[in-house]
């Protein structure tokens, strides 16, 4: 695969953030990141520390005070509101620690609620969504509420959701923070199997033995980065 | 060159109408308060239509037709007769007078009228009758129907003669049946003749239990000195205006000696009762469409709290602030809407069950149930404003962590 010519898929250069004005608290402080495409990045650090900051800006649910950030190329920074969240639909496929699936609705109706702001056409959505579900081995229970389902199957029906639109980049928030260790293990298992695939992975824990699964391993302290060697 | 989030209205509808569906009890509830609103509105403005269709069903052409003159009691002193003898002839000459004509009540003392000559002590055929002094037109202006012999006219009062027509009542008390033979009628010691009994009149109904003779022989034998009443048919309209004419075609030089009697408004004094009433309702159903859109508006809020968590999901699937705006509004609008139907429909019930329970006809401008939906639309949207506001503020992340 010649990476050499493609784009990073995350690429943060001096990226700051800075909230309130009296007096100011700096979030995140001059960060550099770069995660190539097929890579698993682990993003650690106590609470406070500015993980959820980097989560905001690198999901494009937030704008950073200066500096730069790089989406597959595309420079996100000056993207306006609807720019971004088209960015959100089509490039990043979001993981959270509590599934945020829809009770009232089916597994197979919650994973084709990703391709509602895609303006994906309604005819093609019960295939994709039915393709992602079998790609995290749930589609057994398309039909199922979530409510009926174990911790770890929620989990990965999120994931599925998230696959959907084939993202870039898989962005997890403490993926396995409501889940125990057994399923801890079968869920990164999943990542690790998506990664194998070529997906790109970002993930937030505070867990050493979860972010010990990454290829890599970066360190948050009061919005300082630092890289794990 | 990055394409834009969007979102389809069948999507947005859809989102909107499942996030509705999913708490159908709580749906229900919300909707309760604009159903009583709009069902009051709708009952009020048909009950109102169908009653005042009522009041037009009843409207009495006998009433609304009858114009009566009489002399100014404080005027009579004057000496100068307050009502003209010809004033049924110069009555008529008005454009759109039926007919009119003088009556008067004669003042006979303390004769007693008898159809027989024998005096009978055991069984007394003398009567107090009425009697009662009529210009030939009246009969036309009373609308009186004849049950049998004939009506006095101009040529008998002309020419005094003893002729009388009986009201039906008085006939029946003093025994007459029959006019062919011409029955004699002793009123004191005048005797005149029977030429036709009443079966019934339209207006002043005390003429059928009076003996009543020409205003001519009123004048010879019982010196009647002037006609105390004129009573007037109009046609149908023009009543306000002969009123206001009578004075000066009778008396051109007193018109304040005479006081007309114009006909009633019994519709304006029954609309002035329905309308302080439908204010009233009005104002219920107003008060109550105020009450549902702060429910609307309140469980919007609530709702909004309480799917934070499902906010901070559709921003990070790709929802803009705009489109999470959108959907509770919807949301907001559709409880609206539904309670606007539904309120439409039992409004509409109750105009039928309350006409079928008084068999009134129901009247309803179709208008008023069709407006009803949208009237709750615009409250549901109106009460959604704020919630929605506050759902497009939120942080996505907060939300996702926050919420469940």
């Amino acid at each position: 695969m010649p990476e050499t010519i493609t784009a990073p898929v995350v690429e943060l250069t001096k990226l700051s953030k800075r909230f309130g004005a009296d007096p100011p608290v700096d979030a995140l402080v001059d960060v550099n990141l770069r995660v190539e495409t097929g890579d698993w990045i682990a993003i650690v650090g106590p609470s406070g520390s500015g993980k959820s900051t980097l989560l905001n800006i690198v999901g494009c649910l937030d704008t950073a005070t200066s500096g730069s950030y790089r989406l597959d190329g595309i420079e996100a920074t000056s993207l306006d509101e609807r720019q971004r969240a088209g960015l959100r639909s089509r490039e990043i496929g979001f993981v959270f620690q509590s599934f945020h699936l829809l009770s009232y609705r089916s597994v197979l109706e919650n994973v084709m609620l990703a391709d509602v702001y895609r303006g994906e056409r309604p005819a093609n959505r019960r295939a994709r969504a039915q393709r992602a579900l079998e790609r995290v081995a749930l589609d057994h229970r398309a039909h199922f509420l979530p409510t009926r389902l174990s911790g770890g199957e929620r989990q990965r029906a999120a994931i599925a959701r998230a696959l959907t639109g084939s993202p870039r980049l898989l962005l997890c928030d403490e993926p396995t923070g409501n889940l125990d260790s057994a399923t801890t293990a079968t869920v990164l298992d999943l990542f690790a199997e998506l990664n194998e695939q070529g997906m790109t992975i970002m993930m937030i824990t505070h867990e050493r033995d979860v972010a010990a699964r990454a290829r890599r391993d970066v360190r948050i302290v009061d919005g300082v980065l630092t890289e794990q060697l | 060159m990055t394409a834009q989030s969007r979102m389809s209205a069948r999507d947005l509808l859809n989102e909107s109408l499942s996030g509705l569906f999913a708490r159908p009890a709580r749906m229900a509830l919300t909707v309760l308060g604009t159903v009583i609103g709009l069902a009051a509105l709708v009952a009020t403005l048909g009950l109102s239509r169908t009653t005042g269709n009522r009041i037009v069903e009843r409207f009495d052409e006998l009433v609304a037709t009858e114009v009566v003159a009489t002399p100014r009691p404080s005027a009579s002193s004057a000496g100068a007769a307050a009502l003209p003898w010809d004033a049924g002839e110069r009555i008529t000459r008005l454009n759109g007078v039926v007919a009119a004509g003088t009556l008067s009540k004669v003042d006979v003392g303390d004769r007693l009228v008898s159809a027989s000559p024998v005096n009978d002590p055991q069984n007394p055929t003398s009567f107090r009758l009425t009697i009662s002094a009529v210009s030939p037109g009246l009969f036309p202006a009373v609308r009186a129907a004849l049950a049998t012999g004939r009506l006095f006219d101009e040529g008998h009062s002309q020419r005094t003669d003893r002729v009388a027509v009986l009201g039906s009542a008085a006939a029946d008390r003093l025994g007459i049946t029959r006019v062919d033979q011409l029955p004699a009628l002793r009123i004191g010691d005048e005797t005149v003749l029977v030429i036709g009994i009443l079966e019934g009149v339209a207006r002043q109904p005390e003429l059928l239990s009076a003996v009543i003779i020409p205003e001519g022989t009123a004048r010879t034998l019982f010196r009647l000195a002037s006609p105390a009443l004129a009573v007037v048919d109009t046609k149908i309209g023009a009543a306000k205006l002969i009123a206001a004419q009578l004075p000066l075609a009778l008396r051109p030089d007193d018109p304040r000696a005479l006081r007309v009697a114009s006909p009633p408004e019994p519709t304006r004094v029954r609309d002035a009762v329905q309308s302080d009433l439908d204010l009233l309702f009005l104002v219920l159903g107003g008060v109550s469409l105020l009450v549902g859109a702060i429910g609307i508006a309140n469980v919007t809020l609530v709702s909004v709290m309480e799917r934070t968590g499902e906010i901070g999901l559709r921003r990070a699937l790709g929802a803009t602030r705009g489109h999470v705006a959108a959907q509770f509004l919807v949301e907001s609008t559709t409880l609206g809407f539904v309670g606007g139907i539904i309120g439409a429909c039992m409004g509409t019930l109750v105009v039928v069950i309350v006409s079928a329970l008084n068999t009134w006809t129901p009247v309803l401008d179709p208008m008023v149930p069709l407006l009803a939906p949208i009237i709750g639309a615009l409250t549901g949207l109106v009460s959604g404003t704020y919630p929605a506001i506050r759902a497009a503020r939120f942080e996505p992340v907060d939300a996702l962590r926050a919420g469940t």
